[in-house]
Protein backbone atom coordinates (compact mmCIF):
# COMPACT_ATOMS: atom_id res chain seq x y z
CA UNK A 1 0.00 0.00 0.00
CA UNK A 2 1.27 3.42 -0.92
CA UNK A 3 1.87 6.19 1.55
CA UNK A 4 -1.18 7.92 3.00
CA UNK A 5 -1.83 11.58 2.29
CA UNK A 6 -3.56 13.95 4.73
CA UNK A 7 -6.66 15.71 3.45
CA UNK A 8 -9.15 18.12 4.95
CA UNK A 9 -12.43 18.69 3.19
CA UNK A 10 -15.68 20.35 4.12
CA UNK A 11 -18.50 17.91 3.40
CA UNK A 12 -22.04 19.23 3.69
CA UNK A 13 -20.85 21.99 6.03
CA UNK A 14 -18.81 19.75 8.28
CA UNK A 15 -15.03 19.70 8.26
CA UNK A 16 -13.49 16.27 7.85
CA UNK A 17 -9.85 15.28 8.04
CA UNK A 18 -8.43 11.93 7.08
CA UNK A 19 -5.34 10.09 5.96
CA UNK A 20 -6.14 8.54 2.60
CA UNK A 21 -4.36 6.45 0.05
CA UNK A 22 -3.55 8.64 -2.96
CA UNK A 23 -5.47 6.36 -5.32
CA UNK A 24 -8.67 6.51 -3.27
CA UNK A 25 -11.41 7.94 -5.47
CA UNK A 26 -13.56 10.72 -4.05
CA UNK A 27 -16.71 8.62 -4.42
CA UNK A 28 -15.19 5.83 -2.33
CA UNK A 29 -14.03 8.33 0.30
CA UNK A 30 -17.58 9.67 0.59
CA UNK A 31 -19.27 6.28 0.62
CA UNK A 32 -16.83 4.16 2.58
CA UNK A 33 -14.96 6.56 4.86
CA UNK A 34 -17.85 8.94 5.61
CA UNK A 35 -20.71 6.46 5.10
CA UNK A 36 -22.47 8.96 2.81
CA UNK A 37 -23.94 6.29 0.57
CA UNK A 38 -26.40 8.59 -1.19
CA UNK A 39 -23.72 9.18 -3.82
CA UNK A 40 -23.86 6.13 -6.04
CA UNK A 41 -21.32 4.30 -8.16
CA UNK A 42 -22.91 3.52 -11.50
CA UNK A 43 -20.70 2.93 -14.51
CA UNK A 44 -17.41 3.79 -12.77
CA UNK A 45 -16.22 5.14 -16.15
CA UNK A 46 -17.23 8.86 -15.96
CA UNK A 47 -20.24 8.40 -18.19
CA UNK A 48 -23.41 7.80 -16.16
CA UNK A 49 -23.22 10.63 -13.60
CA UNK A 50 -24.67 8.60 -10.69
CA UNK A 51 -21.66 9.69 -8.61
CA UNK A 52 -22.18 13.42 -9.24
CA UNK A 53 -21.47 15.71 -6.28
CA UNK A 54 -20.68 19.43 -6.08
CA UNK A 55 -17.02 20.27 -5.55
CA UNK A 56 -16.70 23.98 -4.74
CA UNK A 57 -20.15 24.39 -6.22
CA UNK A 58 -19.43 22.66 -9.54
CA UNK A 59 -21.00 19.34 -10.53
CA UNK A 60 -18.30 16.70 -10.60
CA UNK A 61 -18.20 12.97 -11.33
CA UNK A 62 -16.67 11.78 -8.09
CA UNK A 63 -15.56 8.48 -9.67
CA UNK A 64 -13.10 10.49 -11.77
CA UNK A 65 -11.50 12.55 -9.02
CA UNK A 66 -9.02 11.36 -6.42
CA UNK A 67 -9.94 12.32 -2.87
CA UNK A 68 -6.52 13.98 -2.55
CA UNK A 69 -7.45 16.37 -5.38
CA UNK A 70 -10.39 17.57 -3.30
CA UNK A 71 -8.16 18.55 -0.36
CA UNK A 72 -9.25 22.01 0.79
CA UNK A 73 -12.52 21.87 -1.16
CA UNK A 74 -16.13 22.22 -0.17
CA UNK A 75 -18.15 19.20 -1.17
CA UNK A 76 -21.91 18.91 -1.23
CA UNK A 77 -23.63 15.56 -1.61
CA UNK A 78 -27.30 14.65 -1.81
CA UNK A 79 -27.32 14.28 1.99
CA UNK A 80 -26.46 17.97 2.36
CA UNK A 81 -29.23 19.34 0.19
CA UNK A 82 -32.25 19.36 2.52
CA UNK A 83 -32.60 22.01 5.21
CA UNK A 84 -33.37 19.85 8.22
CA UNK A 85 -36.72 18.19 7.48
CA UNK A 86 -37.43 20.68 4.70
CA UNK A 87 -36.74 19.13 1.32
CA UNK A 88 -34.74 21.14 -1.21
CA UNK A 89 -36.98 22.33 -4.09
CA UNK A 90 -35.24 19.82 -6.37
CA UNK A 91 -35.99 16.94 -4.00
CA UNK A 92 -39.55 18.19 -3.73
CA UNK A 93 -39.77 18.44 -7.52
CA UNK A 94 -38.62 14.84 -8.02
CA UNK A 95 -41.22 13.78 -5.42
CA UNK A 96 -44.09 15.81 -6.85
CA UNK A 97 -43.38 15.12 -10.51
CA UNK A 98 -42.42 11.47 -10.05
CA UNK A 99 -38.94 12.14 -11.40
CA UNK A 100 -37.69 8.64 -10.69
CA UNK A 101 -38.53 5.00 -10.93
CA UNK A 102 -35.72 2.85 -9.52
CA UNK A 103 -34.00 5.92 -8.06
CA UNK A 104 -30.44 4.85 -8.71
CA UNK A 105 -29.60 7.86 -10.88
CA UNK A 106 -31.57 10.31 -8.74
CA UNK A 107 -28.88 11.68 -6.37
CA UNK A 108 -26.54 12.42 -9.29
CA UNK A 109 -29.39 13.80 -11.36
CA UNK A 110 -30.36 16.18 -8.55
CA UNK A 111 -26.80 17.35 -7.95
CA UNK A 112 -26.35 18.06 -11.67
CA UNK A 113 -29.64 19.93 -11.68
CA UNK A 114 -28.48 21.94 -8.65
CA UNK A 115 -25.43 23.14 -10.61
CA UNK A 116 -27.61 23.85 -13.66
CA UNK A 117 -30.12 25.96 -11.71
CA UNK A 118 -27.31 27.83 -10.00
CA UNK A 119 -25.88 28.85 -13.41
CA UNK A 120 -29.23 29.26 -15.12
CA UNK A 121 -32.21 29.74 -12.75
CA UNK A 122 -34.79 29.63 -15.55
CA UNK A 123 -33.61 27.04 -18.07
CA UNK A 124 -35.62 26.06 -21.15
CA UNK A 125 -36.53 22.41 -21.61
CA UNK A 126 -33.68 22.09 -24.11
CA UNK A 127 -31.24 23.65 -21.65
CA UNK A 128 -32.38 21.23 -18.94
CA UNK A 129 -31.85 18.27 -21.27
CA UNK A 130 -28.37 19.56 -22.16
CA UNK A 131 -27.65 20.27 -18.50
CA UNK A 132 -28.36 16.70 -17.42
CA UNK A 133 -26.79 15.08 -20.49
CA UNK A 134 -23.99 13.80 -18.27
CA UNK A 135 -26.48 11.76 -16.24
CA UNK A 136 -28.05 8.59 -17.53
CA UNK A 137 -31.45 7.27 -16.45
CA UNK A 138 -32.47 3.89 -17.78
CA UNK A 139 -36.04 3.96 -16.38
CA UNK A 140 -37.90 7.16 -16.96
CA UNK A 141 -37.19 8.33 -20.48
CA UNK A 142 -36.23 11.65 -18.83
CA UNK A 143 -39.55 13.46 -19.30
CA UNK A 144 -40.52 13.36 -15.63
CA UNK A 145 -37.01 14.34 -14.62
CA UNK A 146 -37.25 17.40 -16.86
CA UNK A 147 -40.64 18.18 -15.30
CA UNK A 148 -39.15 17.81 -11.82
CA UNK A 149 -36.35 20.27 -12.58
CA UNK A 150 -38.84 22.75 -14.09
CA UNK A 151 -40.96 22.37 -10.95
CA UNK A 152 -37.91 23.16 -8.79
CA UNK A 153 -36.91 26.14 -10.95
CA UNK A 154 -40.39 27.63 -10.60
CA UNK A 155 -40.45 27.08 -6.85
CA UNK A 156 -36.98 28.57 -6.40
CA UNK A 157 -38.02 31.61 -8.47
CA UNK A 158 -41.01 32.19 -6.19
CA UNK A 159 -39.06 32.02 -2.96
CA UNK B 1 -11.72 -0.29 -11.11
CA UNK B 2 -8.90 0.78 -8.85
CA UNK B 3 -5.72 2.33 -10.27
CA UNK B 4 -2.32 1.00 -9.31
CA UNK B 5 -0.60 2.75 -6.43
CA UNK B 6 1.27 5.97 -7.00
CA UNK B 7 2.85 8.81 -5.09
CA UNK B 8 0.87 12.06 -5.14
CA UNK B 9 2.45 15.48 -4.93
CA UNK B 10 0.58 18.76 -5.20
CA UNK B 11 2.89 21.30 -6.82
CA UNK B 12 2.81 24.79 -5.33
CA UNK B 13 4.35 26.40 -8.43
CA UNK B 14 5.11 25.56 -12.04
CA UNK B 15 8.81 25.63 -11.14
CA UNK B 16 8.25 22.99 -8.45
CA UNK B 17 6.23 20.88 -10.88
CA UNK B 18 9.13 21.00 -13.34
CA UNK B 19 11.55 19.86 -10.66
CA UNK B 20 9.23 17.03 -9.63
CA UNK B 21 8.86 15.99 -13.28
CA UNK B 22 12.62 15.74 -13.62
CA UNK B 23 12.97 13.78 -10.39
CA UNK B 24 10.16 11.42 -11.35
CA UNK B 25 11.49 10.75 -14.84
CA UNK B 26 9.36 8.44 -17.00
CA UNK B 27 7.27 7.43 -13.94
CA UNK B 28 5.90 10.95 -13.50
CA UNK B 29 2.70 12.29 -15.00
CA UNK B 30 1.05 15.67 -14.64
CA UNK B 31 -2.49 15.78 -13.27
CA UNK B 32 -4.85 18.73 -13.73
CA UNK B 33 -8.52 17.94 -14.37
CA UNK B 34 -7.65 14.28 -14.74
CA UNK B 35 -10.50 13.54 -17.11
CA UNK B 36 -8.29 11.83 -19.65
CA UNK B 37 -5.66 10.44 -17.29
CA UNK B 38 -7.80 9.05 -14.45
CA UNK B 39 -10.04 6.94 -16.72
CA UNK B 40 -6.87 5.50 -18.29
CA UNK B 41 -5.42 4.81 -14.83
CA UNK B 42 -8.63 3.09 -13.74
CA UNK B 43 -8.36 0.80 -16.74
CA UNK B 44 -4.66 0.39 -15.94
CA UNK B 45 -3.76 1.59 -19.40
CA UNK B 46 -1.65 4.16 -17.57
CA UNK B 47 0.26 3.27 -14.41
CA UNK B 48 2.33 6.30 -13.44
CA UNK B 49 4.35 6.00 -10.25
CA UNK B 50 4.14 9.71 -9.47
CA UNK B 51 1.29 12.13 -10.06
CA UNK B 52 2.12 15.83 -9.91
CA UNK B 53 -1.05 17.85 -9.37
CA UNK B 54 -0.88 21.19 -11.18
CA UNK B 55 -4.64 21.72 -11.28
CA UNK B 56 -4.77 24.48 -8.70
CA UNK B 57 -1.83 26.59 -9.85
CA UNK B 58 -2.71 30.25 -10.32
CA UNK B 59 0.17 30.59 -12.80
CA UNK B 60 -1.72 28.35 -15.21
CA UNK B 61 -5.01 30.20 -14.93
CA UNK B 62 -6.58 33.17 -16.69
CA UNK B 63 -8.04 34.26 -20.01
CA UNK B 64 -6.77 37.64 -21.14
CA UNK B 65 -5.64 39.86 -23.97
CA UNK B 66 -1.87 40.13 -24.16
CA UNK B 67 0.06 43.33 -24.77
CA UNK B 68 0.45 42.46 -28.45
CA UNK B 69 -3.28 41.99 -28.91
CA UNK B 70 -3.47 38.20 -28.74
CA UNK B 71 -5.72 36.19 -26.48
CA UNK B 72 -3.99 33.92 -23.98
CA UNK B 73 -5.62 31.06 -22.10
CA UNK B 74 -3.86 29.37 -19.17
CA UNK B 75 -3.46 25.61 -19.41
CA UNK B 76 -5.46 24.87 -16.24
CA UNK B 77 -8.59 26.71 -17.37
CA UNK B 78 -11.53 24.34 -17.49
CA UNK B 79 -13.77 23.92 -20.50
CA UNK B 80 -16.63 25.38 -18.43
CA UNK B 81 -14.62 28.49 -17.64
CA UNK B 82 -13.66 28.90 -21.29
CA UNK B 83 -17.28 28.41 -22.37
CA UNK B 84 -18.36 31.15 -19.94
CA UNK B 85 -15.71 33.70 -20.95
CA UNK B 86 -17.16 37.00 -22.18
CA UNK B 87 -13.81 37.91 -23.71
CA UNK B 88 -13.82 34.77 -25.84
CA UNK B 89 -17.47 35.17 -26.84
CA UNK B 90 -16.57 38.63 -28.13
CA UNK B 91 -13.11 38.06 -29.59
CA UNK B 92 -13.01 34.39 -30.58
CA UNK B 93 -16.47 32.87 -30.18
CA UNK B 94 -15.35 29.62 -31.83
CA UNK B 95 -13.26 28.79 -28.75
CA UNK B 96 -16.05 29.37 -26.22
CA UNK B 97 -18.59 27.52 -28.37
CA UNK B 98 -16.32 24.55 -28.90
CA UNK B 99 -15.55 24.30 -25.19
CA UNK B 100 -19.30 24.34 -24.48
CA UNK B 101 -19.77 21.37 -26.83
CA UNK B 102 -17.21 19.13 -25.08
CA UNK B 103 -18.54 16.11 -23.19
CA UNK B 104 -21.10 17.02 -20.54
CA UNK B 105 -21.37 19.60 -17.76
CA UNK B 106 -19.42 17.54 -15.24
CA UNK B 107 -16.61 16.83 -17.70
CA UNK B 108 -16.44 20.53 -18.63
CA UNK B 109 -16.22 21.45 -14.94
CA UNK B 110 -13.03 19.41 -14.51
CA UNK B 111 -11.35 18.98 -17.90
CA UNK B 112 -8.77 21.59 -18.87
CA UNK B 113 -7.59 23.01 -22.18
CA UNK B 114 -3.96 22.17 -21.41
CA UNK B 115 -4.87 18.59 -20.63
CA UNK B 116 -6.97 18.22 -23.75
CA UNK B 117 -4.23 19.55 -26.00
CA UNK B 118 -1.41 17.58 -24.36
CA UNK B 119 -3.43 14.34 -24.38
CA UNK B 120 -4.42 14.84 -28.05
CA UNK B 121 -7.22 12.35 -28.24
CA UNK B 122 -7.97 11.91 -31.96
CA UNK B 123 -11.62 12.83 -31.25
CA UNK B 124 -10.92 15.88 -29.09
CA UNK B 125 -12.47 19.12 -30.30
CA UNK B 126 -10.07 21.87 -29.25
CA UNK B 127 -7.03 20.66 -31.23
CA UNK B 128 -8.77 21.40 -34.55
CA UNK B 129 -9.80 24.84 -33.34
CA UNK B 130 -6.27 25.64 -32.20
CA UNK B 131 -4.83 24.54 -35.56
CA UNK B 132 -7.42 26.61 -37.47
CA UNK B 133 -6.65 29.68 -35.33
CA UNK B 134 -2.90 29.14 -35.86
CA UNK B 135 -2.57 29.12 -32.08
CA UNK B 136 0.75 28.98 -30.30
CA UNK B 137 1.23 26.40 -27.56
CA UNK B 138 3.39 27.72 -24.72
CA UNK B 139 5.65 25.09 -23.18
CA UNK B 140 7.98 25.27 -20.20
CA UNK B 141 10.83 22.83 -19.67
CA UNK B 142 14.08 22.53 -17.75
CA UNK B 143 15.83 24.63 -20.41
CA UNK B 144 13.28 27.43 -20.35
CA UNK B 145 10.22 28.17 -22.40
CA UNK B 146 9.47 27.56 -26.04
CA UNK B 147 6.52 28.06 -28.33
CA UNK B 148 5.14 25.64 -30.90
CA UNK B 149 2.50 26.31 -33.53
CA UNK B 150 -0.51 24.07 -33.00
CA UNK B 151 -0.11 22.61 -36.49
CA UNK B 152 3.35 21.31 -35.53
CA UNK B 153 2.35 20.35 -31.97
CA UNK B 154 -0.10 17.60 -33.01
CA UNK B 155 1.97 14.84 -34.57
CA UNK B 156 0.11 11.54 -34.38
CA UNK B 157 -2.46 9.66 -32.31
CA UNK B 158 -2.00 10.78 -28.67
CA UNK B 159 1.37 12.16 -29.72
CA UNK B 160 2.43 15.77 -29.46
CA UNK B 161 5.65 17.79 -29.48
CA UNK B 162 6.07 17.75 -25.72
CA UNK B 163 8.94 16.23 -23.75
CA UNK B 164 8.40 14.11 -20.63
CA UNK B 165 10.03 16.89 -18.62
CA UNK B 166 7.93 19.70 -20.12
CA UNK B 167 4.63 21.36 -19.19
CA UNK B 168 2.07 23.00 -21.45
CA UNK B 169 1.47 26.34 -19.73
CA UNK B 170 -1.07 27.88 -22.09
CA UNK B 171 -2.15 28.80 -25.59
CA UNK B 172 -2.46 32.10 -27.40
CA UNK B 173 -3.97 33.15 -30.70
CA UNK B 174 -5.15 36.19 -32.63
CA UNK B 175 -8.70 37.32 -32.06
CA UNK B 176 -10.93 36.01 -34.84
CA UNK B 177 -14.67 36.47 -35.11
CA UNK B 178 -15.21 34.82 -38.50
CA UNK B 179 -14.43 31.30 -37.35
CA UNK B 180 -16.68 28.36 -36.50
CA UNK B 181 -16.51 24.70 -35.54
CA UNK B 182 -18.96 22.03 -36.65
CA UNK B 183 -18.88 18.42 -35.52
CA UNK B 184 -20.56 15.11 -36.00
CA UNK B 185 -20.48 13.86 -32.46
CA UNK B 186 -20.59 10.40 -30.99
CA UNK B 187 -23.86 10.81 -29.14
CA UNK B 188 -22.83 9.19 -25.87
CA UNK B 189 -19.34 10.62 -25.38
CA UNK B 190 -19.70 13.81 -27.49
CA UNK B 191 -16.26 13.09 -28.94
CA UNK B 192 -16.00 14.17 -32.56
CA UNK B 193 -16.36 11.42 -35.15
CA UNK B 194 -15.55 14.29 -37.47
CA UNK B 195 -15.09 17.91 -36.40
CA UNK B 196 -14.00 20.76 -38.62
CA UNK B 197 -12.86 24.23 -37.58
CA UNK B 198 -12.74 27.01 -40.17
CA UNK B 199 -11.17 30.44 -39.63
CA UNK B 200 -11.72 32.83 -42.51
CA UNK B 201 -10.36 36.19 -43.57
CA UNK B 202 -13.30 37.83 -45.30
CA UNK B 203 -13.37 40.72 -47.70
CA UNK B 204 -17.01 41.55 -48.21
CA UNK B 205 -18.64 38.42 -49.62
CA UNK B 206 -15.43 36.72 -50.61
CA UNK B 207 -12.78 34.85 -48.71
CA UNK B 208 -9.26 36.20 -49.02
CA UNK B 209 -7.64 33.39 -47.06
CA UNK B 210 -8.65 30.55 -44.74
CA UNK B 211 -7.33 28.04 -42.28
CA UNK B 212 -9.38 24.87 -41.99
CA UNK B 213 -8.56 21.92 -39.72
CA UNK B 214 -10.18 18.57 -38.99
CA UNK B 215 -10.26 16.38 -35.88
CA UNK B 216 -11.83 12.99 -35.29
CA UNK B 217 -11.41 11.86 -38.88
CA UNK B 218 -7.74 11.02 -38.66
CA UNK B 219 -4.98 10.18 -36.18
CA UNK B 220 -4.61 13.78 -35.07
CA UNK B 221 -5.88 17.28 -35.77
CA UNK B 222 -4.54 18.56 -39.07
CA UNK B 223 -5.08 21.19 -41.74
CA UNK B 224 -7.22 20.57 -44.80
CA UNK B 225 -4.85 22.23 -47.27
CA UNK B 226 -6.97 21.57 -50.34
CA UNK B 227 -9.98 23.25 -48.77
CA UNK B 228 -7.89 26.22 -47.70
CA UNK B 229 -6.57 26.64 -51.27
CA UNK B 230 -10.05 26.33 -52.76
CA UNK B 231 -11.39 28.96 -50.37
CA UNK B 232 -8.88 31.63 -51.42
CA UNK B 233 -10.90 34.02 -53.54
CA UNK B 234 -14.11 32.00 -53.22
CA UNK B 235 -17.38 33.83 -52.75
CA UNK B 236 -19.18 32.76 -49.59
CA UNK B 237 -21.39 31.22 -48.49
CA UNK B 238 -22.24 30.00 -52.01
CA UNK B 239 -18.77 28.62 -52.68
CA UNK B 240 -18.52 26.65 -49.42
CA UNK B 241 -19.81 23.35 -50.80
CA UNK B 242 -17.43 23.33 -53.75
CA UNK B 243 -14.46 24.28 -51.60
CA UNK B 244 -15.28 21.53 -49.05
CA UNK B 245 -16.18 18.82 -51.54
CA UNK B 246 -12.83 17.05 -51.65
CA UNK B 247 -11.97 17.49 -47.96
CA UNK B 248 -12.42 13.88 -46.88
CA UNK B 249 -10.87 12.26 -49.92
CA UNK B 250 -7.68 14.25 -49.48
CA UNK B 251 -6.90 12.78 -46.04
CA UNK B 252 -4.09 10.21 -46.03
CA UNK B 253 -5.34 8.19 -43.10
CA UNK B 254 -8.90 8.00 -41.78
CA UNK B 255 -10.09 6.31 -38.59
CA UNK B 256 -12.56 3.47 -38.72
CA UNK B 257 -14.49 2.02 -35.77
CA UNK B 258 -17.96 0.86 -34.80
CA UNK B 259 -19.18 4.45 -34.82
CA UNK B 260 -18.21 5.18 -38.41
CA UNK B 261 -16.48 3.54 -41.34
CA UNK B 262 -13.62 5.15 -43.21
CA UNK B 263 -15.83 6.08 -46.18
CA UNK B 264 -18.48 7.55 -43.88
CA UNK B 265 -15.93 9.69 -42.10
CA UNK B 266 -14.47 10.88 -45.41
CA UNK B 267 -17.95 11.86 -46.59
CA UNK B 268 -18.76 13.60 -43.32
CA UNK B 269 -15.49 15.52 -43.40
CA UNK B 270 -16.73 17.29 -46.53
CA UNK B 271 -20.19 17.86 -45.01
CA UNK B 272 -18.90 19.31 -41.75
CA UNK B 273 -16.21 21.33 -43.52
CA UNK B 274 -18.99 22.98 -45.54
CA UNK B 275 -21.05 23.63 -42.40
CA UNK B 276 -18.10 25.12 -40.53
CA UNK B 277 -17.22 27.37 -43.48
CA UNK B 278 -20.82 28.53 -43.88
CA UNK B 279 -21.14 29.27 -40.18
CA UNK B 280 -17.83 31.17 -40.16
CA UNK B 281 -18.83 33.14 -43.26
CA UNK B 282 -22.13 34.02 -41.59
CA UNK B 283 -20.15 35.87 -38.95
CA UNK B 284 -18.23 38.04 -41.41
Amino acid sequence: MSESVPITVNVNGRERSAMVEARLLLVHYLRENLNLTGTHVGCDTSQCGACTVLVDGRSTKSCTVFAVQADGSEIQTIEGLADGDELHPLQDGFWEEHGLQCGYCTPGMIMSAANLLQDNPAPSEEEIREGISGNLCRCTGYQHIVNAIQHAAERMAQS
Amino acid sequence: MIPTTFEYRRATSVAEALTLLQEGGPEAKLLAGGHSLIPMMKQRLAEPGLLIDIGGLDELRGIQETDDGEIAIGAAMTHAEIAASDLLHTQAPIVAETAAAIGDAQVRNRGTIGGSLAHADPGADLPAVMVALDATIAILGPNGDRKVQADDFFQDILTVDLGEDEIVTGVCFQACRSAAYAKLEQRASKFALVGVAAALSLDGGSCSSARVAVTGASSHAQRLGGVEDALAGASLPDGAADAAAGAGDALDFVNEDLHGSESYRRAMTAVFARRAIEAAAGRG
